[in-house]
């Protein structure tokens, strides 16, 4: 019985830890996307910047990843 | 997970395996001691044989007109240069090429171990090689920082210039907590549950296509799986060269940020 609420909570931190950070790279890439259709020629700029907001945003997301391994 | 198939009809339950079957490997030589080798380390080693080979090879005796390997090597290293360091750091940037490049590579060859047919083992998705990169990069962007700025540093980072002295009360614990704490944890993090995500799901998707070919009921899931099995490998390949990417930029980034004072 133990073992079958572990199980639910592992799956519960990943899957809340992952919703914000979802919601949060969908606006950024579509913002992203928006500013190069608008500005072509801004784009090499507009997508490094991008990837480094992913890069921050993604963190949480792999920290509730990380966290449902370390929960038992 | 052995009730799901139990109760399943799939007559022959594959093994999933656990999570230290997939990353812990024996030792190989000097078993017990603090020097032991696994396989682990030996693909580390290998790793940087293949990366420093490569500019070995390319750079040995370069000429003007670039042979193929020169070609590739130099493609890289002007992508670090132009992509990266002048980018993000600026003009002071271009001295910063070699330590990127090194990283940069590193942690690519790392990350094609995933998919190299043989080998199908990622180092970077154990912790210690992500953890140490990530420790190099601290102590680089502190030292950065000291060198420009002088002890000054600390105090910039605590006090940022240019902030109203109440709201220091705010900014102050969250500046240490984000500089010194945040930056290298994440940084780690990143890289290595990536890795180790990639490395999870392709071990079960294919061992699961390989339980529904041997199995006659379930070949045709199985051939279909097969055929889509290939488009992981590719969604693989992206990350592996993405995370080495962003773990450069952002390399870049901190090295950045300690050069100036932030106002």
């Amino acid at each position: 019985m133990e073992g079958d609420i572990a199980a639910i909570g592992k799956g519960l931190v990943y899957g809340l830890g992952a919703i914000g950070p979802g919601i949060g790279i969908g606006f950024l890439v579509g913002k992203a996307i928006e500013s190069m259709a608008r500005q072509p020629e801004a784009a090499g700029m507009v997508r490094t910047t991008m990837f480094l907001g992913i890069a921050f945003v993604e963190a949480l997301a792999l920290f509730g990843f990380v966290l449902s391994f370390i929960i038992s | 997970m052995t009730s799901l198939f139990a109760a399943n009809t799939i007559p022959a339950p594959f093994h999933v395996p656990s999570l230290d079957e997939m990353f812990n490997f024996p030792a190989i030589w000097f078993s017990g001691t603090f020097y032991a080798i696994n396989r682990t380390v030996i693909l580390t080693l290998f790793a940087v044989f293949l990366a420093s080979m490569l500019f070995l090879i390319a750079f040995r005796a370069p000429k003007i007109v670039p042979g193929k390997v020169q070609a590739i090597a130099e493609s890289i290293v002007e992508f670090i240069r132009e992509g990266i360091a002048i980018q993000v750091i600026g003009h002071d940037g271009a001295k910063w090429v070699p330590f990127l490049t090194t990283i940069f590579m590193f942690v690519w060859v790392n990350n094609l171990f995933e998919i190299i047919p043989g080998i199908n083992f990622p180092p970077t998705s154990r912790m210690a090689l992500p953890a140490f990169l990530a420790g190099l990069t601290w102590l680089t962007f502190i030292g950065v920082g000291l060198k420009h700025q002088g002890p000054k540093y600390f105090l910039n980072v605590m006090f940022p210039p240019g902030v109203p002295k109440a709201i220091y009360l705010l900014v102050t614990p969250i500046e240490i907590v984000s500089t010194f704490i945040v930056r290298p944890l994440t940084l780690a993090v990143r890289l290595f549950a990536n890795l180790l995500a990639g490395h999870i799901m392709l071990t079960i998707v294919f061992l699961a296509v390989n339980a529904f070919l041997i199995n006659p009921k379930g070949f045709p899931v199985g051939i279909v799986a097969l055929a889509a099995a290939p488009l992981l490998i590719g969604f693989e390949l992206l990350v592996g060269v993405l995370q080495a990417y962003i773990f450069t930029i952002l390399a870049a980034v901190y090295i950045g940020s300690s050069m100036h004072a932030e106002h």
